[in-house]
């Protein structure tokens, strides 16, 4: 294990700082570019040192949040403060990789396709859900990029949260399409018109990243709530014109239940915070009225 | 230890359909992913799906053009598969309620793609990949497969007899990332790879974090081929800051590329007479390439695309994604101005040999998408043509596995009478430097045979249960040692040079020396790897552990594509060699393989099937 050394900066809270940079014989070409990062670091630190303290125009200070029940100094949680330089186009997941690869290996949080579409980084960032991913650091108008797991779910380790309740809720309003006949030939298409896609589209840009549930006032007190991600897939289908009248009245009887749209209080946040600019809470509205009539017919 | 019929490592298209397909076959099926299956690489997909759907098109034709679009490296028999069967696979998802967009009659719409004699890319707006995955999991939780996500398979259990041809594969071995355990998955019908591509090997790719090319390394250590390994593609639209691809989606709905004087360079630069900017990917790349070589880049690095003539309406329907994606990552408006694009590394054109049902030469082993090489894309992969690749080799692997099958295949795999010994063209010595506790000399890396002699007598089961249970003890020793070791190198600085090397050396443009640098630094970092330690002793999702055994991954498959780009002395679509300016068709209608098999990688040749069931293919000069 290596040992942490003292920050480079005067920052009481820095905990997790840049490896000592031993200088051993050259043995490869690796070593090499090693000595030279460490030349630079160091040329970098004694920069940020005679420079102003303020040193928000080309590093950026992270606070994350720190938890792992099985390692006795993380089983308390805690926030590390890491300093990363800046470049300019930088997201806050390029700084926390950084963060993570140059200082605190152990620095834990999901990521895959930085262009959001894989949904994994959804982060707690300054106080708002985003994707670490497609939030540029210079957007934040902040000194520190504060970066904590989603609120309202069990954290797992550091920024890793427990997604297995997201997932079942999702799979509660059957995610599936289901039509009452399918065609015979296996090159028929079932046609749809293209006002009818354009009305289901944004539903279909959900990733799952689960942003908007933890973001929900009432998901949050209430665990048996669909949550807003899942209402939104039951959108997606129930207003897909190809499913089928009867389909669509099993699929209202889905969401009308105590669990359903109705636990919705029209608070907006999940709309605020959706990273893929989906109007969730237009959708649950809209199914609330379909449900009103549906309901009115048998009166 | 679980045990299934089949089971599907990997949960992105390719896996998902193939899990669908075996489970309809009868198959009891699992699917083992060290990611989400909606987290998967293939929702990133843009452009579209080929497919041969309308009158007027032909799937002959659809293969004509991927056979030339190939180069000839293609395999007419897998080619002919793919488009022949891509129609069927395409209106599959479209009765699964796949939201593709739409023409005024509400058929599913189609349009132009580089390199297609018809435009018969049919898509989703620029997010056909985001639906097409999204599609198939739905399937696949309306059919109740179980899922095993966040479980990172590390190990195939493979038995060790001598030659590849006789193993079979038994299993797998995974390791459960929220927990830290390490586990056996047994399969008594078959393991589907699906593990897609390997785009970590660069430092600028459209790929994601997690493409590291685990399927093709643990294959290629259980000694399974892998074939065409050079043949990596560069898509010639990325973002300069961050490889975010730009589809071609742009450009077939008539986007122009500029460079810095205001040329319309395809055309003017005479890279494409005819086709433009719909050339196919590697013309225009080097086209790209060239222009900011010989000082016609911007900020002498890439070159603009320019999509605002098209008009709002038609970019908010066919594009927006686009849109996002240039003001998110390059806070560029693509309303406004045009979008800067380099090329960058996007897809594996090779991977583990298989043949047009997906099986390799080990019995009981299929790899489907993009870790596979049946081979449909040859030298150069025409865009569209990777999501039918998808969901026809995924389906048809599924119903292979799960004994659905019993047509003979016409590609052959592993060593056969047509194949031709290589000669060692690397400076230094291949794919040795392993980690001291996996020992050395082991016939292959999965094998039951213990060559160190200190495996635990009490897993010396027999049968595929023995061989199953000794990859679980080999990779329990393998993560312990991992975990244990007190002083070493991070894996980030070793994946960090392997990366700064490929990029440097092995690129769109290639030359003789270059490549023998690539493959001494590869040697070097295989070195440090030696010596490499995991700092987080956590058994809780360790993602320091995870990140240094795929960066082993990444310097296994890194070296076979730099050894391919040495070996293969000719100029052939995507693979360009500064000494060898021309196609060399009476050398090189064959494919590279390389074999690790007993621990010292060997290359050699297999010919390509020029021969088809619609017609035999030959060569001709590939002009657009």
């Amino acid at each position: 294990m290596s040992t942490q050394t003292e920050p480079p900066e005067t920052d009481d809270e820095t905990e997790s700082t840049p490896e000592a940079e031993a200088e051993p014989e050259p043995r490869s070409p690796g070593d090499r570019r090693r000595a030279e990062k460490a030349a630079r670091e160091a040329e970098r630190e004694r920069e940020e040192a005679e420079a102003e303290p303020d040193l928000g125009e080309d590093a950026v200070t992270l606070k994350v949040f720190r938890y792992d029940p099985e390692v006795e100094e993380k089983a308390e949680p805690r926030f590390d403060t890491f300093r990363v330089p800046f470049e300019k186009g930088m997201t806050v997941l390029d700084a926390l990789i950084d963060a993570r690869d140059t200082y605190d290996s152990s620095l834990t949080f999901r990521h895959s396709c930085r262009q959001a579409v894989c949904g994994s980084d959804a982060l707690f960032i300054n106080g708002r859900q985003r994707l670490g991913c497609q939030t540029q650091i210079a957007d934040l108008d902040d000194d520190v990029v504060r970066v904590e797991p989603l609120p309202h779910q069990d954290v797992v380790k550091d920024l890793v949260v427990d997604m297995e309740h997201f997932y079942d809720q999702m799979e509660a309003v059957e995610p599936y399409f289901q039509t009452d006949e399918t065609p015979d030939d296996e090159l028929e298409e079932q046609h749809q018109s293209p006002e009818n896609r354009e009305k289901i589209k944004m539903s279909t840009r959900c990733i799952w990243c689960g942003a908007c549930t933890s973001s929900c006032n009432i998901a949050a007190d209430d665990n048996e709530y669909l949550g807003p991600a899942a209402i939104n897939k039951a959108y997606r289908f129930a207003m897909d014109e190809r499913e089928g009248e009867g389909m669509k009245e099993h699929r209202m009887e889905l969401i009308e239940q105590e669990n359903g749209v109705w636990r919705c209080q029209t608070q907006f946040s999940c709309t605020n915070v959706c990273p893929k600019d989906i109007p969730l809470t237009e959708h649950i509205q809209e199914l609330k009225r379909e449900a009103v009539k549906s309901n009115l017919k048998f009166w | 230890m679980r045990e299934y019929d089949v089971i599907v490592v990997g949960a992105g298209g390719a896996g998902l359909r193939a899990a669908i397909a075996a489970q309809e076959a009868g198959a009891d099926v699992a699917m083992v992913t060290k990611l989400h299956p909606v987290r998967s690489h293939t929702g990133a997909a843009e452009g579209g799906i080929n497919a041969a759907l309308r009158e007027g098109d032909d799937w002959r034709d659809h293969a004509y053009d991927t056979m030339k679009g190939s180069d000839y490296l293609g395999d007419a028999p897998a080619v002919e598969a793919l488009t022949r069967e891509s129609p069927k696979e395409t209106i599959q998802l479209e009765n699964w309620g796949m939201a593709f967009s739409r023409d005024e009659d509400g058929q599913v719409s189609q349009r132009p793609f580089g390199g297609l004699s018809f435009p018969r890319t049919t898509y989703a707006g620029a997010e056909t990949g985001h639906h097409m995955l999204h599609t198939m999991y739905e399937q696949v939780v309306k059919r109740g497969i179980e899922v095993y996500d966040e479980w990172y398979v590390t190990r195939l259990a493979v038995t060790d007899e001598e030659e590849p041809e006789e193993r079979d594969c038994e299993g797998v071995v995974a390791y459960d990332i929220k927990r830290g355990e390490i586990e056996g998955f047994r399969a008594r019908d078959g393991v589907i790879l699906a593990t897609g591509g390997l785009g970590q090997v660069y430092d600028h790719t459209t790929n994601a974090i997690a493409n590291t090319g685990d399927g093709v390394a643990m294959a290629y250590r259980a000694g399974v081929p892998i074939e065409d390994m050079e043949m990596i593609q560069f898509h010639p639209t990325t973002l300069p800051s961050t490889g975010v691809l730009i589809s071609e989606g742009v450009r077939g709905e008539g986007g122009i590329l500029y460079n810095s004087e205001g040329e319309r360079f395809m055309f003017e630069g005479g890279y494409a007479n005819n086709e433009g900017e719909l050339a196919s990917r590697d013309v225009v790349a080097r086209a790209e390439l060239n222009e900011v070589n010989n000082g016609r880049g911007i900020e002498d690095e890439y070159v603009h695309l320019d999509m605002r003539h098209l008009g709002e309406d038609r970019i908010l329907d066919r594009l927006e994604n686009i849109l996002h994606l240039a003001e998110d990552f390059e806070g560029v408006d693509g309303l406004e101005e045009p979008m800067p694009v380099k090329p960058g590394q996007h897809y594996a054109m090779g991977g583990v040999e298989t043949d047009e049902w997906g099986a390799t030469c080990v019995g009981g082993l299929y790899a489907v998408g993009e870790c596979a090489c049946a081979s449909v894309h040859g030298a150069n992969r025409l865009g569209g043509n990777a999501l039918p690749e998808l969901a026809v080799f995924g389906a048809r692997a599924g119903r292979h596995a799960a004994g659905d099958v019993d047509e003979a295949s016409e590609i052959t795999t592993g060593w056969s009478e047509d194949s031709e010994e290589g000669e060692n063209v690397s400076p230094v010595a291949l794919g040795e430097a392993d980690l001291p506790s996996s020992g050395k000399g082991a016939l292959a890396d999965g094998g039951r045979q213990s060559p160190s002699g200190d495996s635990d007598p009490a897993v010396d089961a027999q049968g595929a249960e023995g061989v199953v249970e000794h990859a679980v003890q080999a990779e329990r020793t393998r993560v312990h040692y991992l975990l244990e070791k007190e002083e070493g190198v991070n894996h980030a600085e070793v994946r960090s040079e392997l990366q700064e090397t490929m990029t440097e050396n092995v690129n769109v443009f290639r030359e003789e020396g270059a490549l023998k640098d690539a493959l001494e630094e590869i040697r070097e970092a295989r070195k440090e790897y030696q010596h490499v330690t995991v700092e987080d002793p956590s058994r809780t999702y360790n993602t320091d552990l995870i990140h240094t055994i795929e960066t082993r991954n990444l310097l296994d498959v890194a070296e076979a594509i730099t050894v391919g780009a040495l070996a293969r002395d000719e100029f052939r679509g995507a693979h360009w060699r500064k000494e060898h300016q021309e196609r060399k068709d009476d050398e090189w209608l064959k494919h590279t393989m390389l074999s690790w098999n007993d621990g010292s990688p060997g290359l050699w040749y297999k010919p390509v099937v020029l021969e088809g069931e619609a017609k035999t293919y030959e060569p001709k000069e590939r002009s657009y």
